[in-house]
Parts: C-alpha cells; structure tokens; sequence
C-alpha cells in the first residue's frame, strides 16, 4: 500500500501549502485521492488531463494537483470544460464541482452539457451544503435537513443527482462515497474512459458545516453513517423497505458519442462534400 | 523487523481520527497532541483501510519486506507561491 500515499504526493503541487486547506475529516482530499489514482491507473499524460474547478471548497482541488488546472467562477466548470474539449478533443477534461456548484447556480449548464453529451468527466463532490461560504442550503439538502438558511428544517425536496442527469441524457452516470473508495476508484477510471458526458456523484462528509447541525458528532460518525447506509444498486433493488438507505455503484452507461466526436464527423463530411463537388 | 510499518507524518495529520476509528486491528490512536500515532504497530495487517481513506495523506504502510521510503522532503513543504 506504500505507493498509494506516495503516488499521491508525486501528482500534488509541493509549492502549495500543505496539509490541505480542508477541515480535519472533511471528505474532499480522499476525492482528490480518488482522482489522482484514476488519472495514474489509465497512464494519462499529466499535460493531457485538464482539471476545471468551480468555486467552494470542492473547488480547491484543483489548486492542488499538477495537471492542466483552471479555476474558473461558481456554477460554470463545465462551460469552461466544454469549451476546452471542444478546442482539443484529445484533452481529459474533468470538472470537478460542489453540489451547489453543480446543481444549484450551475444547474442549467449541468443538465445541457449532459443532453450534448460532452465528452467531459464530471466529478461531483456532493455534502448536500454550500461549505465554504458557511452552511447554506442547497439544491441536494435532504428534506427536513437544517442548515443556516433551513434553520427550522429544509422545506424543499431534494435533487437526486443521479436521476437528473440520467433524464438528461448523460452517457454515463455513478454514484460513489469517500468511504467505499476502491469502489469510487473504479467507478472515476471507468467514467475517464467512456466517450460522452460522464458524471461521478461523490458522496463526501462536511462535519463542519453539515455534519454539526444534524445530529452528527463527528466526522467519523458521518463515515460511518456513509458505511451503513450505503449499498450497491443491485442489492438496494432487492430491499423490500429502502428507506434510508442509498445505492451506490453504476447506474447509466450508454454509448453514445461525445459532441466533438459528432462535431469532428460533421466537418469531415462537409470537408468530402465540398472535395467531391469541385 | 518482519512487521508491516505503519508511518504518520504528523505535519500533515490533522487528528480527523478516521484512522483509528476504522482500524481493524487498533493499530492506530489519536493522541492528545490531536495527531495519530502507532500504537500498536505489530498487529498491523496491511488491510488497506487507513492509507486511501486518511483525507490528508499522512499515512504510509510500508508491507513487510518493502525498503521504507526516507522521508521525502516535499511532506514537510510550506512554502506556498506567490
Ligand atoms: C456567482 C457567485 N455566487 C455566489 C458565490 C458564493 N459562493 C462561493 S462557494 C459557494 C457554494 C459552495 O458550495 P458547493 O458548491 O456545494 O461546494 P462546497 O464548498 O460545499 O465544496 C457560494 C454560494 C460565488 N463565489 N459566486
Ligand atoms: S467546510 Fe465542509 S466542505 Fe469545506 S473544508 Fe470544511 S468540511 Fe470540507
Ligand atoms: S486519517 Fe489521516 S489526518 Fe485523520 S487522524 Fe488519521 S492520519 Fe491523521
Ligand atoms: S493497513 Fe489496516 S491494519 Fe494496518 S494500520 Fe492501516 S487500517 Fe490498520
């Protein structure tokens, strides 16, 4: 296991201060971990992996690992990582977003970039709360979660990332957990492999702004809630009584060619159209 | 020697504790300075738990057999870039 932790550290910008800026136990640094295996396992090039961040917490990581990396505003990773990939389809573009990044301000850009099918990875760092600015709602906060702005409850249902991007027309689609990291592991590499717009849900504790206000003592507890309440898909289709219970594992992989891909065969086509008729 | 080696680099142990908690064999404890230490080191298993689950990359199991690496003088960087 030696060269996990070493691999981990060859990736890391070692001009940056460390440790990490996160909380202690927060689950955001085993997410970079997971990502930086993925990246090693498929034997990316690091000048060939572009990483674009969001803005929050979740958003640091890409201060910290030594890929192409930009840091872009909250909620538009992925019109950044569009662009990118559309530029230089040869990149490994990977957006890397909160929940609140992704499903709050940048809901929009989310559901379109999976209906395109974009060929990015979109890596999803979700602790149902807006971390860094202090524990607001967001869009994935459980129903009758609290938080600053549900001090009596959340009122509003929530988001299954999942389930949107599924009927958004993703190619790919996962959910994993900073506690089931092997699985995680698996389930990045494959997302990186696959042509279209992939999306891994992560789910990450966030004792401090989360975990505190809902009965929660301390990270570790939130991991351990992680270990028990979450199952493979296929044994949360056999529960007879699911409630509060949450599937893990791969739940959408379709083929369907990225849009650079289509956008490259429309312009090669047009390129023999116009050969042929001169 | 013939034991796995558990080593914690404590500048970058922030005392989470998830370590210790998920051990299967107690190898491991947060001491009152808040940094994890090896307390019980021959018990160690090699089980693969705490090195990808430690959120801040402070823990390094050398299996038994393997040279441990000397520590490496990126771990204890703090300089940040301007
Ligand atoms: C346009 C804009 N609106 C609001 C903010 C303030 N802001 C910064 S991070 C953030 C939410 C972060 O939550 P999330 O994306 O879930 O990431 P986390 O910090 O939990 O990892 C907000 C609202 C901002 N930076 N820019
Ligand atoms: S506020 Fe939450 S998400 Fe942000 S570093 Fe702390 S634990 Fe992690
Ligand atoms: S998991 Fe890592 S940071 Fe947390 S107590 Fe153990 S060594 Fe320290
Ligand atoms: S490898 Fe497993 S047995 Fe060994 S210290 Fe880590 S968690 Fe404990």
């Amino acid at each position: 296991m030696a060269e996990i932790t070493q691999l981990i550290h060859h990736y890391l910008r070692h001009n940056k201060k460390f440790p990490l800026v996160f909380c202690p136990g927060c689950g955001h640094g085993i997410v970079l971990g997971s990502l930086v295996r993925s990246v090693h396992a498929l034997g990316l090039a690091k000048d060939n992996v572009v990483i674009v961040a969001g803005i929050g917490c979740s958003g640091r990581i890409a201060a910290y690992v030594d890929f192409n990396t930009v840091h872009t505003t909250h909620g538009r990773a992925l019109t950044v990582a569009t662009g990118i990939k559309m530029a230089n389809p040869k990149l490994t573009v990977i957006a890397v977003m909160g929940d609140g990044d992704a499903f709050s301000i940048g809901g929009n850009h989310l559901i379109h970039a999976a209906r395109r099918n974009i060929g990015v990875t979109a890596l999803v760092l979700n602790n149902f709360i807006y971390g860094m600015t202090g524990g607001q709602c967001s869009s994935t906060t459980p129903e009758g979660a609290y938080s600053h702005t549900s001090p009596m409850g959340q009122l509003e249902s929530a988001f299954d990332i999942v389930e949107l991007t599924r009927a958004a027309g993703a190619a790919g689609v996962s959910r994993g957990t900073v506690f089931h990291v092997k699985e995680l592991d698996a389930l990045l590499t494959d997302a990186l492999t696959r042509p279209g717009f992939n999306l891994v849900e992560a789910l990450t504790p966030c004792f401090t702004q989360y975990g505190r206000g809902n009965g929660f003592k301390s990270a570790v507890e939130m991991f351990r809630w992680l270990k028990n309440s979450c199952l493979p898909l296929e044994r949360y289709a056999k529960l007879e009584d699911p409630g509060g219970k949450i599937p893990i594992g791969s739940f959408v992989r379709r083929d369907v060619p990225g849009l650079e891909t289509r956008y490259a065969a429309m312009c090669q086509g047009l390129r023999a159209k116009k050969g042929g008729a001169a | 020697m013939g034991r796995n080696r558990v080593v914690i680099y404590p500048d970058w142990c922030k005392g989470c504790g998830i370590c210790a908690a998920f051990c299967p064999k107690k190898v491991l404890a947060v001491g009152l300075d808040g940094k994890a230490r090896v307390v019980n080191e021959e018990a160690c298993v090699n089980c693969g738990f705490c090195e990808p689950h430690c959120p801040d990359f402070a823990i390094v199991v050398i299996p038994e057999g393997e040279p441990v690496p000397p520590e490496s003088a990126p771990l204890d960087s703090k300089e940040e870039t301007p």
